[in-house]
């Protein structure tokens, strides 16, 4: 009965991450489409890309917010914190599973932080290497 | 019985009186900003910062605030319209000088009512109320910004800005 119980368990959390799995993995093929809309030679998503976007120190943005890290910190797996002082939920999905599963929240999080770390908007080929970072991490 | 029914309804209605005098006192202390129960609202003006009590600026405020989001003290907070509408109508609505907050009124002292302050940490009452506060005090690592009030008052997500 115990082991009947922890399948049926298991079983349920597998159907939830799921259930969490197949609108984020929508919304990074809706960005793989539309940066091969823009570019033929586009050869699909990289998470290595995305990592050194994530990374990289870049002029552009704002001076207090050069890289993603400068808020979100150097372990994507750990909390960060905004320039005020307020945590910000880790961005790995590893331990954020619930996070980019809204195609409206990504947008808005994508248009704002472009600005402030690279002084323009994300590319579509940008924003799905950094997606595919995350879904790694 | 009867009695007993009686010390029930005598006790029932000291209690009830209590806890409108309990409200009062909360309403009309300068510790206590009924926290934003609207979730978008709460969401919304909460992801970068605490989602700051309406009462801590006047509906002009509000609504001058509300039509800059694309430079909100130099970052882009901007929200879709339908986003911004709702928004609006709750600050607004509970604003510190909303009908239903005349207590607040006196956290608006010295604000002339051709302004509109955006700053919260420049009302005068608000310097007031922090004149005990060192300047390096406010440099330290935790507190990172006059505008992080839990670093020091623990409970200001539930609304109590005590002294702490």
């Amino acid at each position: 009965m115990q082991t009947l119980s922890r399948f049926m368990f298991l079983a349920a959390l597998t159907v939830m991450s799921v259930a969490q799995a197949a609108p984020r993995d929508d919304i990074l093929a809706a960005y793989a489409a539309q940066a091969k809309a823009g570019d033929a030679a586009f050869a699909g998503v990289s998470a290595v890309r995305g990592e050194a976007l994530h990374r990289d120190r870049h002029a552009g943005g704002k001076a207090d917010s050069p890289s993603c890290t400068s808020c979100h910190g150097e372990n994507t797996r750990a909390a960060g914190r905004t320039p005020v002082g307020k945590t910000i939920d880790p961005v790995a999905v590893s331990v954020a599973p619930t996070r980019y599963t809204d195609a409206a929240k990504v947008e808005k999080w994508f248009r704002r932080n472009c600005r402030e770390v690279l002084g323009r908007e994300c590319s579509a080929r940008e924003k799905g290497d950094w997606l595919a970072f995350m879904i790694t991490q | 019985m009867k009695p007993l029914i009686r010390s029930i309804a005598v006790g029932a209605a000291l209690f009830a009186v209590g806890a409108v005098m309990l409200e009062r006192a909360k309403a009309g202390s300068d510790e206590f900003f009924p926290p934003v129960t609207d979730p978008l609202t709460r969401q919304e003006c909460g992801s970068c910062h605490m989602a700051f009590p309406a009462g801590l600026l006047p509906a002009r405020s509000w609504q001058k605030m509300m039509g800059e989001l694309d430079n909100h003290f130099g970052d882009d907070a901007s929200v879709d319209a339908a986003t911004a509408r709702q928004i609006t109508t709750y600050l607004v609505a509970h604003a510190a000088d909303s009908a239903g907050h005349g207590d607040m009124r006196r956290w608006l002292r010295r604000v002339p009512a051709s302004a509109a302050p955006q700053r919260i940490t420049e009302l005068p009452k608000w310097v007031r109320e922090h004149r005990e506060v060192s300047p390096r005090e406010w440099t330290r690592k935790e507190i990172a910004s006059k505008v992080n009030c839990v670093a020091c008052h623990v409970d200001a997500e539930r609304g109590y800005f005590e002294d702490d």
